[in-house]
């Protein structure tokens, strides 16, 4: 439960209004044989004594040109589901297929296929932004020069420091080479392991932004955060904890799918208050979210009446008002009630 | 083809542009034969002697400088107790007390034969061991120039005397650094291919681009061919230098063939980096690719036959040593440097470890995984 305040705090939430704006509902179009099935895959780890159960049972579907996000705490099993859709990991049970081809038996075929941004930062940091590019493109058979349109957007933001090494480069910037790196061979599904982990507010969103032109192009595009208000750039989300996924949905479906009334508090000693949040009856559940404090009502109660009930505990005024559920909010009734 | 020659491409680039690997590339063995040859050597010398002369004759007076004068003993005190002397030893001043007893002279002249004592402090074994050896021989020497001291020439000589003159072939002089510098060049061409190489695929696994590459249709053995090659070429490049260093330091030039030396090292470097390679595959990291690699260095090297004799090793160590590519390499560089052997005097050797090769790549690539 801390770690999950401490994600949401994290999070600035001047990000979320923008992002908010931006998200549209068209994913597409052409064809819909799905892109990629995940069917009750399986993972653990450890022998015995420590047995960890990474993956228990995870089955969705991503259609073809469509962005879809994986959002969960650290520790959710992203990275495991990511490594095994990418056939580095072989899965203990399930069955799953990327482009239609099966990820143990046609791994070979399904390499050449996919882009893999791992989360950690991992181009040669002693070769430089075009030896790298170069290096992986001609690994894939390929040329800069052939799939130049694809990453001309991306790659141009960096190009001017080219001759520099990647070990060198700024954070933003290394992201912006790994993602040249995984798109150089023009893979139909990409897959992005927390792209957005330690960059800043304003890089995330500009990197967003590139995937969605990269949408715009068809290639298919998975996504892992633990930021939950990223969600809503996605087309449709999964919400991953504890090696299972809660919920499969488009953000707008998942705010749609909150029916509790949601009101926030504000007074000036917050942590006080908090705590005489949590003693009311008719709170089903009340956290931090930036300078407020959201707290989920039980059906029948309202703003007014938190308003009464903190007026009575001597708190002289209490900014209390309705709010329509942000994503946040439904991922964390979503993960409290599991 | 083409992808391969990116990857070679990309493994020079990395190796150029670490400083430090370059450094080690060229500074280990310059710094490794230039010094080591100097104090790998077999000859003990400076041994401390403590002599205890309870007989102060001119006899034992001559002896004592026939000792000293032979340069392997320093006289560390020369006094008249033993007590004293064993002191000396006891501090770990002296390494040999050799005692003459009283009438020593006397005693040989009227009776044609004395005893002398000797201890020996045998902490440091070889030491002990020769230098016991030294003073028995030289002591034996001046018993002999005393005899023909007394020895009126006969006719006829009386008692036969059979004298035993050595040769020694191959390194007439018994020069230990022609014996020595050709084995250490050894252990610095294993280092370079067998650790260099296993550290540097770790480094991928342990930084992860190991990952981003097996995500991509890059073959198995053109990644670990991508590997091996470049640090192949930089074993005999070591081994060049160490040739090169050989000759302008020592003086010493291969009586054999040089065609037989490389033919041999770059089959003899295959058997390695497929050890290199089988090494990365077991370790994670590292550290760990370290630890295992010195614990298998200080194996090669002490049973191979580098400092010590194989053939005096206790039987299961014998056979250890048939598995040690080192001993094989050694054994021809010797081989070759000194008596000049040709290629079919080393056939069995380089078979043997093309057999290595073979076998340790097989090995290194089956374990290999893209996936696990």
């Amino acid at each position: 439960m801390i770690e999950l305040i401490k994600v949401i705090k994290e999070n600035s939430i001047n990000c979320i209004n923008s992002i908010n704006n931006i998200n549209s509902v068209n994913f597409s179009t052409e064809n819909h044989m799905p892109s990629v099935i995940v069917n009750n895959i399986t993972k653990q780890y450890g022998k015995k004594k420590d047995l960890v159960q990474a993956l228990k049972g995870v089955s969705f579907e991503v259609q073809q040109g469509e962005l879809f996000g994986i959002i969960g705490p650290d520790g959710a099993g992203k990275t495991s589901l990511f490594r095994i859709l990418t056939t580095l990991l072989l899965p203990d049970g399930g069955t799953a297929s990327v482009d239609g081809l099966d990820v143990v038996k046609d791994f070979k075929a399904i390499r050449h296929r996919v882009g893999y941004m791992p989360g950690r930062f991992s181009l040669y940091q002693d070769l430089t932004i075009e030896e790298n590019l170069e290096f992986f493109a001609t690994i894939f058979n390929t040329t800069v020069k052939d799939n130049y349109d694809l990453i001309k957007e991306i790659y141009s933001q960096i190009e001017p420091f080219k001759n520099r090494r990647a070990g060198k480069l700024s954070g933003g910037m290394k992201q912006k080479l790994a993602l040249s790196c995984a798109l150089i061979h023009k893979p139909s599904v990409l897959f992005l392991d927390e792209p957005t982990t330690g960059v800043d507010a304003v890089s995330r969103k500009e990197f967003w932004e590139m995937l969605r032109s990269l949408k715009r192009q068809g290639i298919t595009i998975l996504v892992s955060t633990p930021y939950m208000d990223e969600a809503g750039m996605c087309d449709r989300v999964a919400l991953m904890q504890n090696g299972e996924v809660l919920s499969v949905d488009s953000p707008e479906g998942v705010i749609d799918a909150f029916k509790q009334p949601l009101v926030a508090v504000k007074d000036n000693n917050m942590l006080q208050l908090l705590n005489d949040l949590q003693r009311y009856e008719g709170v089903k559940d009340a956290y931090p979210f930036g300078e407020y404090h959201h707290v989920v009502l039980n059906n029948g109660f309202s703003a007014s009446a938190v308003q009464q009930y903190l007026q009575q505990h001597n708190y002289h005024q209490p900014e209390v008002k309705t709010i329509r559920a942000d994503i946040e909010d439904c991922f964390i009734a979503l993960m409290k009630s599991a | 083809m083409r992808t391969l020659r990116f990857l070679l491409q990309k493994e020079f680039r990395q190796i150029f542009r670490d400083p430090s690997i370059i450094r080690i590339i060229f500074m280990m063995p310059s710094i490794q034969l230039l010094i080591l040859p100097w104090a790998a050597d077999y000859e003990v010398k400076n041994i401390h002697l403590s002599v205890v002369d309870h007989d102060h004759s001119q006899y034992a007076r001559q002896m004592v400088n026939k000792i000293t004068s032979s340069g392997y003993f320093i006289l560390q005190d020369y006094s008249g107790s033993y007590n004293n002397a064993m002191e000396q030893i006891e501090h770990d001043k002296a390494d040999l007390v050799l005692e003459i007893p009283a009438g020593f002279e006397k005693k040989l002249i009227k009776e044609n034969e004395s005893t002398l004592f000797m201890a020996i402090n045998a902490i440091n074994g070889v030491k002990a061991n020769l230098g016991g050896a030294y003073l028995r021989s030289i002591i034996q020497d001046y018993n002999r120039e005393v005899r023909m001291k007394w020895i009126q020439l006969p006719r006829f000589s009386p008692e036969l005397q059979i004298e035993v003159t050595a040769s020694n072939w191959f390194n007439p002089l018994m020069n230990y650094k022609i014996f020595m510098v050709p084995g250490i060049l050894v252990v610095l061409v294993t280092m370079v291919g067998a650790f260099l190489a296993s550290l540097n695929i770790v480094r991928e696994k342990e930084i992860g681009t190991i990952e981003q590459i097996n995500v991509t249709p890059v073959k198995k053995y053109h990644f670990i061919l991508g590997k091996l090659i470049p640090f192949w070429i930089l074993g005999l490049l070591i081994l060049s230098i160490g040739l090169t260093i050989a000759r302008v330091a020592y003086g010493i030039i291969p009586a054999g063939s040089l065609l037989v030396i490389y033919t041999f090292a770059a089959v003899y470097l295959l058997a390695v980096l497929g050890l290199g390679l089988l090494l990365s595959t077991y370790t994670s990291n590292q550290q760990q690719a370290m630890l295992l690699s010195f614990f298998m260095m200080m194996v090669f090297i002490l049973l191979s036959g580098l400092y010590t004799s194989i053939d005096s090793m206790p039987g299961w160590a014998q056979v250890v040593t048939k598995f040690n590519p080192v001993t094989y390499f050694i054994e021809v560089m010797r081989m070759v440097v000194l008596k000049g052997s040709g290629l079919k005097d080393i056939s069995t050797h380089l078979f043997t470890v093309l057999g290595f090769a073979v076998a340790l790549n097989t090995w290194a690539v089956i374990n290999y995984k893209k996936r696990s």
